[in-house]
């Protein structure tokens, strides 16, 4: 017994550690920065109601974030997931029927999978193959919804408008998010096949494993957090839209990189990641309360990108030398 | 080419594994002749030869990353079929241990350990696996002072490699019967070496076999029972290790047939065209006179680029005192994928593209002129092709590299660097190269020539030998021998 509450003890401690590594440091500081800059701006907001309706939309980015991350680990990039979720977003609003609507999503799943060997057999860049998968995507969106409307089911908008005792649903689901994110990748013994494949491909066919299984399975990984990020889109809007996704494919890649995460070499945060997709979430909330004009907001969120991947790299180089 | 067996054992008898006539070339070039091999249980077997001799094919054959062209991989005297592959090699027991390592830097030594045993997997994973690599590590090389949870790529490179020979022998469902090692001390002091060949000694004696793959001869004369030597793709000789002398080690190593016309001497010296100091700032360690050919040897990886880089670079800036040069520097090198062609481009516009200067008129290349430039080349070093407006793709990698020295011959460089420029490159392109290059060392030109075939040494007015970044040795034609070079090589002189 002692044993295993040791055992416990030290994974505690060593999700602690992963938490507190400096990867994720810079999510923890500028989460922090945002949200006394949001409290100090609006006291009122820190409350139950404020903070829910603040993170209103944040599980649609933060499960983008983890789909971006996935397709991160494997040190490719993923251009397609923003139109990817629009479209999981019209197909729940636009299809009727429960059932074809399920089969619809799980094919969407497969396509991603796919998209992986695809990538893999003929050794293109994930950027050209997700770029073109992105109008896919858009298309058939238009195919099922082209204008935008629909209507989502009942059970799903009023799942949305739960509210759990203590903790506001938005952070909840932030938290499940950290939690499954940092499960599959660093707890599980696929999780590090799934980081090999991203630093070193050879080493792990030495090792006698499949990079093909490895990529396909973070593909579909990514493919079952851009569902659940539409499934949030459709049930927080309770419209479909398959335009909705344009800005979300840039935002999902700037929460992984300040989430701690590496373009290449299999280097992710989950922890990291979920907190970067706070921060961009709340900066724009932030820019809208400083009563920055809608039309500079884009223009300043992308400036603050710059300046804490600047000081990143800045910091980064300091605890290299 | 009579192997010398002088061990006389019975071949085959109680084998681990045996490699049956095996050949293997890429493109052009045979890596692997009609090699025969095989290693015993309880055997440390050594393997030696020169840079480009076959060990490193000989070895990735063997562990199933490449496939030979012909010939039979046997394990426990069973013959492997194609579906041979790591994954396969890892269940029956073959393990290796490459020279550019093969650990995932962002996985710490225990999830390394973990992706070479699927049986590990389950709950419970980072405990058995932690306690596997541990146990190896403390047993191979006490007191390593490792961090087995960090990611490995923050491990110093000592370390790393240490990491990647324990895992090696770690076993769970998955036995380690017999292990490859390659070039294992290149980055481990002396005393984890030690402490590693010590063990390889002791390892072997409960059944299993180690192959070490070195260049370290010292290692080889005092561990090995039995050094197999490969040269020119073939193994040579196959002796026992008991009062192995260096001498006869050397000389097993040596002696390769000579093929090839030596220039005449060159009427151009005199004329200094490059002047190298040393990083001490003593005496002048490397010149270089106008009409001269000087070829940088040793083993690959002791400096030899850095120094053409070098001379490169001071030719373009000058701002190196360390390094004079006087005239101006064209590079050729042997890495055409990576360094030298432009894929996408014409045959012309690829021999062109270092002399557009010579050929423009304000911002605006003249093709005419261009195109009766790279024509003329074309016939001058015989590159067989149509049209020099096809693409470069379309020529086969011997005179795609022909069309990289025309690029280097149609600049008016008075220096020209060859960074092991017939890598790759069939007998007889090799030698309308070697005719190229005395042509023009006729005309004035200098060449500095790292290759790492002994044979183009021979067509060198001089020779400076490399040892961890230093030269080490200087010679002129005539004091050239190749037991000179591998001694000097060896750092063994």
């Amino acid at each position: 017994m002692a044993n295993t509450s040791r055992r416990y003890a030290e994974n505690a401690g060593s999700a602690l550690a992963v938490l507190m590594s400096k990867r994720s440091t810079l999510s923890v500081i500028a989460l922090v920065l945002v949200l006394v800059a949001v409290f100090w701006m609006r006291p009122n907001i820190a409350r139950y109601n404020g903070v829910r309706l603040l993170l209103n939309l944040s599980p649609v980015l933060i499960f983008t974030a983890l789909a971006q991350m996935f397709i991160m680990t494997a040190s490719d990039i993923d251009l397609s997931i923003g139109s990817f979720v629009a479209l999981v977003n019209v197909i729940v609003a636009g299809i009727a029927s429960p059932g074809l609507a399920a089969a619809a999503l799980l094919a969407c799943v497969a396509g991603y999978g796919l998209m992986g060997a695809l990538i893999h057999w003929l050794r293109l860049p994930s950027i050209v193959v997700t770029l073109g998968a992105s109008f896919v995507w858009l298309g058939l969106g238009l195919m099922v919804l082209p204008l935008p409307g629909g209507d989502v089911p009942l059970w799903l908008s009023d799942a949305m408008r739960l509210r759990p005792p203590w903790v506001p649903a938005p952070v909840l689901v932030a938290l499940v998010a950290m939690l499954l994110g940092h499960l599959i990748l660093y707890q599980t013994s696929f999780g590090v096949i799934l980081r090999g494949v991203g630093s070193s491909p050879a080493a792990l066919e030495r090792a006698g494993r499949s990079t093909l299984r490895a990529r396909m399975s973070l593909y579909a990984l990514a493919g079952i957090c851009g569902v659940i990020a539409g499934v949030f889109l459709a049930g927080i809007t309770t419209t479909g839209d398959a335009n909705v996704g344009r800005g979300l494919t840039l935002l999902s890649v700037g929460a992984v990189i300040i989430g701690g995460g590496e373009f290449v070499g299999g280097i992710v945060s989950p922890v990291g990641t979920v907190m970067g997709a706070l921060v961009m979430q709340l900066s724009g909330s932030l820019l809208s309360f400083a009563s920055v004009a809608p039309a500079w907001q884009y223009s300043v969120q992308g400036g603050i990108l710059v300046c804490i991947l600047g000081l990143r790299a800045i910091s980064w180089r300091r605890v290299v030398t | 080419m009579a192997i010398q067996r002088t061990d006389g054992r019975a071949a085959d008898e109680g084998a681990l594994l045996a490699l049956r006539g095996i050949s293997k070339s890429f493109g052009p070039v045979q890596a692997l002749k009609q090699v025969d091999l095989e290693v015993r249980g309880g055997e440390l077997l050594g393997l030696v030869g020169h840079n480009g001799a076959g060990k490193s094919t000989l070895m990735n054959i063997l562990f199933g990353v490449t496939s030979p062209d012909r010939g039979d991989i046997i394990l426990e005297s069973q013959a492997m079929d194609e579906r041979y592959g790591p994954a396969l090699a890892h269940r029956l027991g073959i393990r290796c241990v490459f020279q550019e390592l093969s650990l995932c830097p962002n996985l710490s030594a225990v999830e390394n350990a973990l992706i070479v045993h699927p049986s590990l997997e389950g709950t419970g994973w980072k405990r058995r696996a932690k306690s596997l690599i541990l146990t190896r590590l403390h047993e191979i090389f006490p007191g390593h002072g490792i961090d087995v949870q960090t990611p490995v790529g923050n491990l110093p490179i000592g370390q790393r490699q240490m990491v990647e020979i324990a895992r090696a022998f770690t076993e769970s469902n998955n036995l380690a019967k017999v292990v490859i090692l390659d070039e294992p001390t290149s980055s481990l002091d002396s005393s984890a070496a030690q402490q590693l060949l010590r063990f390889l000694q002791r390892t072997v004696l409960d059944g299993k076999a180690c192959i070490l793959i070195t260049h370290k001869l010292t290692e080889v004369l005092n561990f090995a029972q039995r050094v197999v030597v490969m040269k020119d793709a073939g193994v040579v000789a196959d002796v026992s290790g008991a009062g192995l002398s260096r001498e006869r080690l050397f000389t097993l190593m040596g002696s390769v047939e000579r093929a090839m016309v030596t220039p005449e001497a060159s009427s151009f010296a005199g004329m200094r065209r490059v002047d190298v100091v040393g990083n001490t700032g003593g005496p002048s360690e490397l010149r270089i006179e106008a009409g001269e050919t000087v070829g940088l040897a040793g083993l690959a990886g002791h400096g030899q680029k850095e120094v053409l880089h070098r001379i490169y670079a001071a030719s373009r800036s000058g701002r190196d005192k360390g390094c004079r040069v006087t005239g101006s520097a064209a590079y050729v090198s042997g890495d055409r994928q990576r360094e030298g062609i432009f894929p996408l481009w014409s045959i012309a516009s690829n021999i062109t593209i270092a002399s557009v200067r010579s050929l423009s008129r304000g911002s605006f290349i003249n093709p005419v002129k261009e195109q009766r430039l790279a024509e003329a080349w074309r016939e001058k070093i015989n590159i067989r092709s149509k049209s020099v407006l096809q693409s470069i793709l379309s020529l086969s990698g011997g005179n795609r590299q022909k069309a990289l020295v025309a690029r280097a011959f149609a600049t008016d460089a008075e220096i020209i660097l060859f960074d092991d420029p017939t890598r790759g490159v069939d007998f007889d392109t090799k030698r309308e190269l070697y005719s190229q290059i005395d042509s023009a060392s006729r005309s004035g030109r200098c060449f500095v020539w790292y290759t790492t075939e002994t044979d183009e040494l021979f067509l060198c007015d001089r020779v400076y030998v490399f040892h961890e970044g230093k030269v080490v040795d200087s010679l002129v034609r005539s004091e050239l021998s190749e037991e000179r070079l591998l001694q000097a090589s060896f750092h063994e002189a």
